[in-house]
């Protein structure tokens, strides 16, 4: 069982192992025990055995199988102590799992991945978004409860209540470990690929928790391999490794924050985007997130700002409006029509977008007129916007450098 | 599990102008299939008695215990496997679209087994 690795890596070892055996290990006992609890705590147990062992012990063959083993033990030992009748059955259900480290479990004809499912619980629609988001990271990805909080702006105490409200939510409230099938898959993983949207844009954000972005392109791998067949999925890893590729680029020495035109494409994690642009050559559907991705691989591409193939663009955000209405596509697509052909074209098209309402005193939609008015002549008029763009910003990094363009437009 | 499935009014109805599913339809079909286990269409709240003994002293009122524009006008006992199937049954009742329905699970005691 023992490898032949040096004891000095057994931390990273535990780490690297952990990244794919918690959730497989939290989900089969979930599966199995129907206990959130005892499926987390056995889980964390296990990976606090291996860092105690294995910088002793060395590196095991099978890191993901011995930390399954581990955690099914510790199960065992737990449920035995308890002395309930129904308890029995479950220690029963806990013993027949023989090979657990690569067994994925059956469900009609489909093999279903034990973590799709708890992917699917966690991001049920019956749980508020805020559950959801709370719940995959600590469930799903393992992150710890004091990381999510902080994310959350709450103590961790208010959080780790949250989140066993929410299990006993999907207790009560009778939510199924299930991943639907047939057109309610189709209903379902909209909801579901949104959670980890949110999650990647809440590591994205100016003053976001940065470590998300990492979790949700490792938790898109591997919603990919567990649905290969489903298009959107792959365009939304696509999305995130493409937006994540900028992330050196955007900030600014004084961590302020870079617009797409300013940023040094040299910083471009090129390595990111070609895996990006592989996945999306293989993405022939027409969802939102296929679109969004194919507007972020035109600027990926694009060899400087102003080479960049502003007409293509526009067109994806017309195609992505029809897909996926919303008052930021609306202004995103002024924008980019803004570029392509004139800023009078952009400001029509601005103008448009907020008739449609939900932009009232949004500072993205003042920045953008205040972009394109700067590009129309009226300098004057832009600034001053710039400035009402910079009061109206919730991130203080945005805000500085919308304040810079005020004084660069004015000067 | 067992959800007591309230039928309310809704202050905001669905707008949308296509027929909504026939009522005796959904009964018959669920009804069938051992999913709806009975239910009933409740009389005007103007019927309704509220009842309290407060010291010893029986206390009767007119009316519903709160006052409130959204009112439960019907309700259905479901027998579901699982929440997924019950909001199935919810979503294709006519109320959904003319008000709206809340689906509450019986409590599961400690001592009792398991639905």
């Amino acid at each position: 069982m023992t490898g032949t690795r040096p004891t000095a890596t057994a931390g990273a070892a535990v780490a690297a192992a952990g990244v794919e055996a918690y959730p497989r290990i939290v989900a089969t006992l979930i599966r199995v025990t129907g206990d959130w609890t005892l499926a987390e705590d056995c889980a964390q147990e296990a990976l606090a055995t291996a860092l105690e062992r294995w910088p002793r012990d060395g590196v095991p063959a099978n890191p993901g199988g011995w930390l399954m083993t581990v955690a099914r033990n510790r199960a065992l030992d737990v449920l035995r102590r308890a002395s309930v009748e129904r308890r029995k059955l479950r220690e029963l259900a806990v013993l027949a799992l023989t090979d657990p480290g690569d067994e994925p479990a059956t469900e009609g004809a489909d093999l279903v991945d034990d973590r799709l499912r708890l992917v699917f619980t966690c991001c049920h629609p019956a749980l508020s978004l805020p559950d959801r988001v709370a719940l995959t990271l600590r469930t799903v990805l393992g992150v710890p409860t004091a990381d999510i909080a902080r994310a959350f702006l709450v103590s961790e105490s208010t959080m780790t209540r949250r989140l066993t409200r929410a299990k006993a939510r999907i207790a009560a409230a009778g939510i199924p470990y299930r991943v639907p099938s047939g057109p309610a898959l189709d209903e379902r993983l909209p909801g579901v690929l949104a959670v980890f949207y949110l999650l990647f844009t809440r590591g994205y954000d100016a003053d976001g928790e940065p470590a998300f972005a990492e979790e949700a392109i490792r938790s898109a791998r591997l919603l990919v391999r567990l649905m290969p067949a489903r298009s959107e999925v792959a365009a939304l890893l696509a999305l995130f490794l493409l937006q994540h590729s900028r992330r050196d680029a955007r900030c600014a020495p004084d961590g302020g924050l870079l617009t797409l035109d300013r940023q040094d494409r040299d910083r471009w994690d090129r390595v990111a985007i070609t895996e990006a642009l592989r996945i999306l050559d293989g993405v022939t559907g027409d969802g939102p997130y296929a679109w969004q991705a194919r507007i972020a691989a035109c600027h990926a591409t694009a060899p400087s700002a102003a080479a960049t193939d502003w007409p293509a663009i526009a067109a994806g955000y017309d195609a992505l409006l029809g897909r996926q209405p919303s008052p930021v596509v609306a202004l995103n697509r002024a924008v980019a029509h803004g570029h392509a052909y004139g800023a009078a074209a952009g400001l029509r098209l601005l103008t448009e977008a907020r008739a449609g309402g939900g932009l009232d005193g949004n500072p993205l939609a003042i920045a953008a007129e205040a972009h394109l008015t700067a590009r129309h002549g009226d300098t004057g008029r832009a600034a001053a916007l710039f400035r009402q763009a910079a009061a109206a910003t919730p991130s203080a990094t945005e805000r500085a450098a919308l304040l810079e363009r005020a004084r660069e437009v004015a000067s | 599990m067992k959800y007591l499935m309230f039928v309310c009014t809704d202050t905001a109805p669905d707008t949308d102008p296509t027929p909504e599913p026939d009522i005796h339809r959904w009964v018959a079909e669920n009804d069938s299939r051992g999913r709806r286990l009975t239910g009933n269409v409740l009389a005007p709240v103007a019927a309704a008695t509220t009842v309290r003994v407060r010291n010893g002293e029986l206390l009767l009122s007119d009316g519903p215990f709160a006052e409130t524009k959204e009112v439960i006008v019907g309700f259905d006992l479901l027998d579901c496997a699982d929440l997924d199937e019950a909001v199935e049954v919810a979503r294709a009742h006519p109320m959904a679209r003319q008000g709206r329905l809340e689906l509450r699970p019986f409590a599961e005691l400690p001592d009792q087994q398991p639905a």
